[in-house]
Parts: C-alpha cells; structure tokens; sequence
C-alpha cells in the first residue's frame, strides 16, 4: 500500500513539476507540501502508532474547537440556534475574522469539565446541531463568506429523541446542502472523525488532518464489537480498519496533514493553532480565485473520484 | 378442498424449526408457516398478518418493473480489498462467499426498466449480501444509476436494505457518503428525479445519504429506519425505548417519510409518481 500511495504521490508531484507557473508562488507551496507529505509517507505507521494516534485524538486535554476560535479568530460572533427547535450545544457555529477576512466557521465542540461535557453531550450532534450547521453555511453563501469546519465527533448522537428528529435524514441533507454551496470550504478533522456525525459537516473542497487525528466509518469499539464479537478488541479493529491521518492521507482521503507539537496537540495548544491557522490559510489561498460554479462542481468531482476501485482486479 | 384447508392450518400452526431458529418462512409476527411458492406468489408478504418478509433484489426487481424490460448495468463490477482487511476472516473471503450465496457481484443492483410502460432507472439493495452494507462498489453502483438516469432523462427508483456503510472498506466506506450524496445533486442538477424506497432495514449510512434525498420517501411497513440501531441506542442510553422505535410508522409520525406503501400497492404508486414527474411528456 504505502509502495502505490509513494508511486500516486511522485506521479502527483512531477505533474505539479510540469504545470508552467500557473499560480506562481501558490505552486511551489503545493510542491514543498507534497514533498513533505511524500518524505512522512515512506514511513508507514505501525499498529502501536495507531493506536497512540487513537489515544491522543481523544485526549481529554487536547484542544477542542473554542480553543482554536479564540486563537485564530478576531471579532468571533458566535450564532446560537437552528431557528426550528432549539441550540445544539455539540456544535459551534459563528462568524468571525480569520487573517484578514470574514469567515463562518463551524465546529464539534466536546466540553472540558463534568458540566460542560453533559451540557455539550460529549461533543455527540442532534439533528438540532446539522440544522443549526446548515443554517450558519447558508448565511456563508449568501454573503460569500469561506467556510471553515474543524471536525471533533465520536459520532452523532444515539439517542430515542435523535432518531425521532431525523438524524439520518440531517446528516444526509447537511452534505447535500455542503455539496451546494458556492464558496470555499476547508475541513480540519482536529481530533475524532466519528463517521456520519462528521461527513455530515466535512464535504469541503480541502480536507486536512491534524497529525494524531483519526477519521473513522465506526468507533473501534463499534467495529471490534460487531466484527470480533468483543469490544476490548478495539486495538485490533483501529489497526485493521487505518483510520490515521497517514493512512487517510494515503487513500486519498484527506489533502494533507497538519503537523503537531511532539506529544501531541495538547502539549501546546499555542503551536497547535499556529500550525493549524497556517494550514488554513494555506487552503483556503488555494481556493481563491475559483468561481463558486467551478468550487461546487471540483467538490463533487472529488467525491466522486474519492477512492475508486481499479478496473480489473 | 378439505386437503387444502388442512395444509394450511398444518402451516399455520407447526413451523419447522432449524436448531432453535424460527424457519425463515415462518411470520415473525404471527407464526404463520409458508411454502416457498406461497409466499412468492403474495410477494413475500404475510397473507395473515401482512407481515412483510425481506426480498432479495431480483425477486424485487421482478416484482416491480413490467416484464423483460430490466437491463442490468455494472454488473460486472466487484470491491477489492484496498486495506487488506483481516478480522475473524479475511475480507476477501467474506466477499467471495457472499458472492455464491447471493448470486450476485455485491450489495446493489442496478439497470434500466419500466413500470407500467414508463421508463425508469433502478437500483435495488440487496441485504443478504453482507448485510447491504454500501463499499466502494455499491456507492459506485448507484453514482452510474444517477449519471445513467440523468444522461437518458427518466427517473431513478432506488430500494433500499442496508446496515449501513461497510467496515471492511474502512474510511473509504465511509466517503461513499459524500459520493452518492454528490451524485443525487448532480442528477437534481440535470431536472433528475429521485423516488427512495426504503425497504427494511434502511440504517446508518444508506439512510443518511441518498436514501434520505429522495424527492419522494417511500416506506414499507414494519421497515426499521434509523441512523442507529435500537439495540446500540439502548445501550448507549440506557433510554427506554418506544415499542416502535425507528420503525416506519414512527418514522412517518415524526415527518420523515411521505408514505408507508404496502407491497402490494408499491407497483402501482410507483406508476403513479413515476406519470407525476414525467409530467405528460
């Protein structure tokens, strides 16, 4: 696997090589990020490197969206309610400033102490959270504001009140309204990707992991508990079914990924959102310049390609 | 007639059992024990208690659309195994079983058709092959059935039976999501139409990607439709659970569905739609 992901990746680089200067300074960026990508994806992560991964994107310190908002964001206005039926606390919406422009930015929020996490319901959405979600990316496209997501979800929430309010048909209509939008949209999966809970809010146009981030179709636990009858084996199901950034990276998945401190994203949150703000920023630089029509049909494009299966197997 | 009339009390009152499990064409609901053919001939559907047994997809195709008018397409497609998938057993081989049980390729079924001489696109789940779960293929499968059913201007029927989205194929199950959600836009785009039947169970990631886009939602009675399951809600929650959680007629409760369409009537109101939507052309 890692000998095909090398092969896609030189392949991708000396296409790049070959563009002329199109873009100018923005292409050379993109090949230093490549070459970057390439040299970390020689070295394929090992069972126990995933599991770490596994471990520290759950991390009970590790910073969750507010502590991005408040490091990268000027003039944060946050926007309450999905105008129906109540506020989703799992989710942040708002507007604020981001390096010079205005941005809608949507988040998971899971909360830190005892009472924010039960007020935050762990970070796990309702149908209440897409609704508030789409409504905040409908304002973005309507004014033309890019769109950041930061990803953070052990998945949508299980629940009786959940599934009476529609959650499969939320996150469904949640992609159908990203796979709309006209403006640009950069995704960073910056802890746990939870499945339908955080596709529902991750059809960009750039997708990012940070380092020690995973980005999974079920839980571990979940998958250990229906494939080998026992949730204790979650070690073997996170090393069966790859859900680390350099593998995501690697099929495809994701676009790039963003670097964090040594020992993860909580032994420094201040770096952290450095080094996040700057990946942003990167995205979102290469976007600009895209019509919304061209924006919305490359979307679809992506997802269309994402993972397609050779014609002869 | 006497003979007839004691055959199908014999049926009705001892179903055969096959070590403990109830023979699966033995009512759930009632008890009621039938022959193969008998069932078939009511289209799976307890003449009892109305009680609707699964349907495998060709058998669903057979049921729905006029006759030899189904075109199958893509059926040559088969998944690989991108993550060299190993849990209790290898994927490959699951694939590979699944595939002589079943008799098809993977968990969908799609191709050209007509109901009542309107000409349609279809594209059938199939839940014994493991569990409809939607890969690589499946959300490949239905990408052409949209792109196919914009391309020829008729209307997509699709009907859904699934658990959701793949584990085996890991993340990449996952994206089949956003694939078939961009898919269904992309056909809305062209002036496309969308009829989602959903079929028992329709769960987890089929329903909350383009089993939910429908223009119209369609449910057969009894269907189990939810993102999560009851058992996993029940254990997460500890929540005590409605008698009829995630069932259909829940679901139509609480506005998720237009209709709860009994199988018997599924043909005809898909005629129906399907004269709505060509809108006299």
């Amino acid at each position: 696997m890692a000998g095909e992901a090398e092969l896609r990746l030189r392949a991708q680089l000396s296409r790049l090589r070959s563009v002329p200067l199109l873009r100018g300074a923005k292409l050379s960026g993109e090949l230093e990020r490549l070459q970057r990508q390439l040299d970390r994806i020689v070295a394929e992560p090992s069972d126990e490197e995933i599991w770490k991964s596994v471990e520290l994107a759950r991390h009970p310190d590790r910073p969750y969206t507010l502590d991005y908002v408040e490091r990268l964001l000027e003039d944060w206005f946050e926007l309450h309610g999905d105008r129906t039926y109540g506020d989703d606390a799992a989710i942040v919406t708002g507007l604020g400033r981001f390096r010079g422009r205005t941005i809608v930015l949507v988040g998971n929020q899971k909360g830190r102490d005892v009472k924010e996490r039960t007020s935050r319901n762990f970070g796990m959405a309702h149908p209440e959270g897409y609704a508030k979600a789409n409504r905040a990316m409908e304002l973005a496209d309507r004014h033309g504001f890019p769109i950041l997501s930061l990803v953070d979800i052990p998945g949508a929430y299980p629940g009786v009140s959940a599934e009476q309010h529609g959650q499969g048909g939320a996150i469904a209509r949640s992609q159908a309204l990203m796979a709309r939008l006209r403006v640009p949209i950069v995704t960073c999966v910056i802890g746990e990707g939870g499945s339908g809970g955080a596709i529902a809010t991750a059809l960009a146009d750039r997708v990012l992991m940070q380092a020690n981030a995973i980005y999974t179709v079920i839980s571990p636990e979940g998958c250990a508990a229906i494939l080998w009858r026992d949730a204790g084996e979650a070690r073997k199901a996170a090393a069966a079914f790859k859900p680390d950034a350099a593998h995501c990276l690697e099929l495809g998945v994701i676009d790039a990924i963003v670097p964090e401190p040594d020992g993860g994203a909580h032994a420094d949150p201040v770096e952290s959102a450095r080094l996040l703000g700057d990946a942003l920023a990167e995205s979102l630089e290469l976007l600009e310049g895209s019509s919304g029509e061209e924006l919305r049909r490359q979307r679809r494009v992506r997802f269309r390609t994402m993972g397609e299966v050779p014609v002869t197997r | 007639m006497t003979e007839r009339i004691d055959v199908s009390i014999e049926h009705r009152h001892a179903p055969p059992e096959d070590g403990g499990r109830p023979h699966p064409n033995t009512c759930p609901g009632c008890g009621s024990h039938y022959r193969d053919d008998e069932l078939d001939e009511h289209l799976r559907v307890c003449t009892h208690c109305g009680y609707h047994f699964a349907v495998h997809a060709r058998d669903r195709i057979r049921q729905l659309v006029d006759e030899d008018s189904f075109a199958e397409e893509a059926a040559e497609l088969r998944s690989d195994d991108p993550l060299g998938f190993f849990d209790l057993r290898p994927y490959t081989e699951r694939l590979a079983e699944a595939e002589l049980s079943t008799g098809l390729g993977e968990a969908m079924v799609i191709g050209r058709a007509a109901i009542e001489e309107l000409p349609c696109q279809l594209a059938v789940m199939e839940f014994s092959f493991m569990g409809g779960s939607m890969g690589r293929i499946v959300g490949e499968k239905f990408t052409r059935a949209c792109e196919s059913a914009a391309e020829r201007g008729v209307p997509l029927v699709s009907v859904t039976a699934s658990g959701g989205a793949r584990m085996q194929e890991g993340i990449l199950s996952l994206m089949q999501l956003p694939k078939t959600v961009c898919a269904v836009e992309d056909l809305h785009d062209s002036g496309g139409t969308l009829i989602s039947v959903m079929a028992h169970p329709t769960t987890a990631g089929v329903l909350a990607s383009f089993a939910s886009l429908g223009d119209v939602l369609v449910a057969e009675p009894g269907a189990l439709l939810s993102f999560t399951g009851p058992r996993v809600v029940q254990q997460t929650t500890r929540e005590k659970l409605p008698d009829d959680f995630g069932l259909a007629e829940a679901n139509y409760r609480h506005g998720h569905v237009d209709a709860i369409v009994p199988r018997p009537e599924l043909r005809p109101t898909l005629a129906r739609l399907l004269r709505l939507f060509a809108n006299g052309r």
